[in-house]
């Protein structure tokens, strides 16, 4: 895999940012992504859709996108241009649907690094050398490498485009 | 080389290993694959996406081991669920799946509830479902876990999907169950013990001498829950309990999967039931548990006595005992899981009790549970619900809040219109 990701950080420091406030229950009948994109995270911050560019990313704490199994979670995210959720841990539907669906990837990264990231940090994403490199404050941080399979449905670009070697 | 546990025996036989081992990342055959009116729309997008790519798909791998529910926006909640429920039909009667349990056709209900009530999963097969709380059915001894509605149509479409081997956790229950205490004081005590990420990826099983003794709707009830401890499903071996109640149910034959004796658990947990308090879990967390009558006296505004977790009969039989002759001072709301359950329980006389002591009885729904319409919280609100599930906003505005506790917590409770320990009202 060789692939390099820029962006700009949106950082909420919690655990468990759960799929009741990513995209909440009443909008689980709209299965238009764009709508989707307006309500993404409206439980914890409704400005969000807004403050986001095309390309960011959004840096939690552990446990991210625990509760349903709604891929309109990941979609909803992705559609206002967050390319990339980087956290401890992520809750296993929300992880399986962000690269099944190929939406947007899931980065693991320590708990401590989490703590070395602010807001609106300028971001690479090396996924060939499994590393982040802050340009903002010029610092490097390891990530958690995907597993065989994973790395190749994220190749693929999802789970229809894969086929099993 | 130490035993297998029966969720890497049933996954070994469905991807066609001798053996599988935590891990392990297999593609595994399906038995059984459910959608709703929120995760089928969001297949059928996945199939029109497919069909502009040049992916024709005129036939899906086995429509006889579908099944499909109406019940997150039953009865319509406005225009755009009809047009999902117009959707699902069409999608339904194209591919020939005639599983498909319409609201106002005969049976119907949530998509967990009818998984046991109707049989549609049996011990040792591979279950899964566009929900999270898919996990429940793995107390038939299945293997049972949700996914998203993209991996739902992959199954569709090839009739198995990746999986990565889970890590069994084994919970042992012992002990002589106290009449208060119910499986979801249980359920939440161990919710509170290892955290809502306190399972991330791994299988939770229970056993020991009072999973044994519990009925199968109860049992159901720990299994539900393990979704709310990040569990990738929830087991209990079939035993005599889970025959008797699919004999009354159906005539399908199955194969039934026990684990090792000398199966190799990656934590073992034991549990004297005596020392256990009926509990309820706080806003915001299913993990941030108390003894309710730490919380007594905390004001509510309304009861919630339904969906998946805590709407089954005997869940319906034991909020009713405690309401018996009794008025309920605050809003007080039940809603069967299933329309079977509610026929059983009107003959029952339970839907009597509940209309009587003053609460309003409602369709089969999921509605409420996940603050999508048919009786959601207000700002500021306070509930006390038999829901798995009180993140903010879930069941309403996101500054109301959510208590979950068992239903003869939330009866009493009803009763009192403040947290009550069903002990402190009688009956």
């Amino acid at each position: 895999m060789n692939k390099t990701l820029k962006g700009k950080v949106h950082k909420y420091d919690r655990d468990n940012i759960d799929t009741d406030v990513i995209i909440p229950g009443p909008y689980l009948k709209i299965h238009d992504h764009k709508e989707l994109a307006k309500h993404a995270m409206e439980g914890i911050d409704p400005k969000f859709p807004e403050k986001v560019s095309q390309g960011d990313f959004l840096v939690a704490g552990s446990n991210f996108g625990c509760g349903s199994s709604r891929e309109h979670a990941p979609i909803a995210l992705s559609q206002t241009g967050i390319k990339a959720i980087i956290a401890p841990s992520f809750a296993r539907i929300f992880y399986r649907n962000a690269v099944d669906g190929g939406y947007l990837l899931p980065i693991e990264i320590d708990g401590s690094t989490v703590k070395k990231i602010s807001d609106k940090d300028e971001l690479e994403i090396d996924l060939a050398h499994n590393k982040i490199t802050n340009v903002t404050k010029n610092e490097q941080y390891p990530i958690k490498p995907f597993p065989e399979l994973i790395a190749n449905i994220v190749a693929a670009g999802g789970l229809v485009n894969y086929r099993p070697a | 080389m130490a035993g297998i546990t029966i969720t890497e025996k049933i996954l070994a036989r469905a991807a066609g290993k001798q053996r599988l081992s935590p891990g392990d990342v297999v593609f595994a055959k399906v038995d059984k694959v459910m959608m709703h009116d929120v995760s089928g729309p969001g297949v059928i997008k996945v199939f029109s996406e497919w069909e502009k790519k040049g992916i024709k798909l005129e036939r899906i791998w086995n429509p006889d081991r579908v099944w499909v529910t109406e019940d997150h926006f039953v009865p319509a909640a406005d225009r755009v669920s009809a047009e999902n429920i117009i959707m699902l039909s069409n999608f339904t009667k194209r591919y020939g799946i005639t599983k498909h349990f319409k609201y106002g056709l005969g049976q119907y209900g949530i998509c967990h509830t009818l998984s046991h009530e109707e049989a549609m999963v049996l011990p040792g097969e591979v279950y899964v479902g566009g929900d999270s709380h898919t996990n429940t059915t793995g107390a038939m001894g299945a293997f049972a876990a949700g996914f998203g509605h993209t991996d739902i149509a992959y199954v569709l479409m090839n009739g198995q999907i990746w999986f990565r081997v889970p890590e069994t956790m084994l919970f042992k229950i012992e002990g002589n169950k106290p009449a208060h205490i119910m499986a979801k004081d249980i359920i939440l005590q161990i919710i509170g013990d290892i955290g809502t990420d306190g399972a991330n990826y791994k299988a939770m099983q229970f056993a020991g001498g009072v999973v044994k003794k519990l009925t199968m709707e109860e049992r159901l009830t720990l299994t539900n829950m393990t979704t709310e401890a990040g569990a990738k499903n929830g087991i209990i071996e079939p035993d005599e309990t889970t025959y008797a109640y699919l004999r009354e149910r159906t005539d399908a034959r199955y194969s039934p999967v026990s684990g090792d004796s000398d199966a190799h658990y990656s934590e073992v947990f034991t549990y004297e039931i005596e020392k256990l308090e009926p509990t309820v879990a706080k806003p915001y967390s299913p993990g941030n548990v108390s003894a309710a009558r730490e919380m007594q006296g905390t004001e509510l505004d309304k009861a919630y006595i339904g969906s998946c977790t805590g709407a089954k009969l005997e869940d319906l039989r034991e909020a009713a005992r405690i309401l018996k002759g009794k008025k309920v001072k605050i809003r007080t709301e039940v809603v069967p899981a299933a329309q079977s359950i509610y026929m059983k329980a009107l003959k029952e006389g339970l839907i009597n009790i509940f209309m009587e002591a003053g609460a309003v009885v409602g369709p089969p729904t999921c509605g409420a549970c996940c603050g999508a319409h048919m009786g959601v919280l207000g700002k500021g609100e306070i509930c006390i619900s038999t829901t798995n599930r009180n993140f903010p906003g879930r069941m309403g505005h996101v500054e109301s809040q959510t208590y979950l506790a068992s239903p003869m917590v939330v009866a009493a409770s009803a009763v009192t219109g403040k947290i009550t320990d069903p002990r402190d009202v009688g009956n």
